[in-house]
């Protein structure tokens, strides 16, 4: 309902809202012209081929999209928690995480999540020499919501730090963007360690490096087994039930500032 | 004068004490210096001497970036989104009435920010990088002292820009779309993802003629000793004219949007 609100209000000035939309569109995009000039000038990275970074680019990207949609108004929560304007949300009679993630709902978020889409289809398009099984086919929407799950599970573990750590939204953001922009490249450009910390202890590999591996008929990095490939939604409900706990007891331990 | 080196002061010490926010910002510098590394050193792998860099130079260009985000405001000056509000909110008829100028004020607060954010995010994500990667590193003091020379325009050239976008809200209000455009340049022009020597042909040329590029290319250059001698006046006359240029276009919109304040108020 409150998401409703800020739509409407958005919505209010329609060619605003094309604008924005635009630009949020055009900056995204640019962030992968990055890519294409860098593929202007090299053939692979780290033996990856341009259309086999468009797929992980495209995948990690609509993820993203879809959880910064839903919960990409958390990290302004710190400031709520500061100066304590978070009581208001408190005594209204709707879960607070719904309303701190539907404050300043921003309708515009949908570019990101255009351009992830666009670039998953061109890279698609351009990928040659996938044999496309019912199997693979199945893993790829799979791949996007599971992933997107995980990130939004991140965000909310993020935010639940801001209950104590009032300023601290930006190391959130180091695992969610970071994370984002990591998974855009090939496993194989960043140090093994690195590689194993994200399908070990922060389960950044489950939102595309491992299912998407297996749709490009790759092998698993940091000598994980190939099965892993399909345990993205296990992980994200896992990483669901372990934000929802951190929230709570964050939401617990929430003492107004008493002004 | 005075007065102004106590904005300026006063700038330091207010953003000194978000301690965890700072400490917030080092983490996030070094994760994302990490990122950019490695896909430096995938590029630079297959490329050597891309961009006249060699792996040294383009692993150092991405910690000197990581540096510089927030003391050139790469991705916002960090003063904006706050001038905005007042403009919106009519606070700024206060600061109007103050018996110093507006532009000046907020320019003195904003050295200020730049040079603890140099200190408290920009030493440290620096120090880590060269830590664990091979980056190079000046010899001389002289190179380091031009750096910082090249740096403090890149803040002042960034100052003007977010300056001009904050004024841009007396008219829309909102200033949403300005600051979004602001902010692509800022990613894409200053050279945050990509040096800009690597920007091929025209979108190249476009690139380095623009004021983003004051912001990090030009002081990572100049820290890169790609300016020989006397060279680097070169490098800050580049800076100066922009910043100048920048500045007085400021002053004009200022100038205009005050006399829109005062036949709003009558």
């Amino acid at each position: 309902m409150v998401a409703g609100m800020w739509i409407r209000s958005t919505l209010t000035y329609r060619s605003s809202f094309a604008l924005t939309l635009l630009s949020s569109l055009l900056v995204t995009f640019f962030d992968f012209v990055v890519i294409l000039l860098m593929f202007g000038q090299v053939s692979g990275l780290g033996g990856f081929s341009f259309a086999e970074v468009a797929f992980l680019y495209g995948t990690a990207g609509t993820s993203f999209g879809l959880a910064d949609l839903v919960m990409g108004s958390l990290p302004r929560m710190g400031k709520r928690v500061r100066d304590g304007s978070l009581d208001t949300f408190l005594l209204r009679p709707a879960p607070v995480l719904a309303q701190v993630a539907a404050d300043r709902f921003a309708l515009r978020r949908l570019g990101r999540i255009a351009q992830g889409l666009l670039v998953l289809v061109w890279g698609l398009v351009l990928l040659d020499g996938v044999e496309w099984t019912p199997l693979k086919v199945l893993l790829v929407p799979v791949m996007l919501l599971s992933g997107a799950l995980i990130f939004a599970a991140l965000m909310v573990l993020g935010a639940s730090t801001l209950f104590w750590l009032q300023d601290a939204a930006e190391v959130t953001s180091s695992f969610t963007y970071g994370g984002n922009t990591m998974l855009q490249y090939p496993p194989t450009i960043f140090a093994q360690d690195l590689v194993r910390g994200v399908v070990f202890v922060v389960p950044l590999a489950f939102v595309n490096w491992l299912p998407a591996l297996y749709v490009l008929g790759r092998t698993p990095p940091a000598g994980v087994p190939g099965w892993t490939a399909f345990l993205s939604p296990v992980i994200a409900v896992v990483c669901c039930a372990v934000a929802g706990l951190a929230w709570r007891t964050g939401l617990r331990s929430y003492r107004s500032t008493g002004s | 004068m005075r007065l102004y080196a106590t904005v300026a002061a006063g700038g330091f010490r207010r953003h000194a004490t978000y301690r965890v926010a700072t400490a917030a910002g080092v983490f996030t510098n070094t994760v994302f210096g990490f990122i950019l590394s490695y896909t430096y050193i995938a590029l630079w792998d297959v490329r050597p001497t891309l961009g006249g860099y060699d792996m040294a130079d383009a692993l150092a260009y991405v910690w000197i970036g990581q540096a510089l985000i927030t003391v050139c405001g790469l991705m916002g000056g960090g003063f904006e989104e706050e001038l905005i509000e007042r403009i919106r909110t009519g606070d700024i008829a206060v600061d109007l009435y103050r018996p110093a100028d507006l532009q000046a004020w907020w320019f003195a607060a904003n050295l200020g920010r730049a040079a603890y954010q140099l200190l408290g995010r920009g030493i440290a994500p620096m120090l880590f990088g060269a830590l664990v990667f091979d980056l190079t590193l000046p010899s001389s003091p002289w190179t380091w002292l031009a750096f910082l020379g090249s740096v403090t325009l890149g803040a002042i050239v960034s100052f003007a820009v977010w300056y001009l976008v904050a004024m841009s809200a007396f008219w829309l209000l909102d200033g949403q779309g300005v600051l979004q455009v602001a902010w692509l340049g800022g990613l894409f022009f200053s050279g945050m993802l990509l040096p800009l020597n690597v920007f091929p042909g025209a979108l190249g040329e476009l690139a380095r003629v623009l004021p983003w590029a004051s912001m990090l290319q030009v002081p990572a250059d100049v820290y890169l000793g790609r300016y020989e001698g006397w060279g680097v006046l070169g490098a800050y006359a580049f800076q100066g004219c922009w910043a100048v240029v920048l500045l007085a276009t400021g002053r004009a919109v200022q100038a205009a949007a005050t006399r829109k304040v005062v036949v709003q108020g009558g």
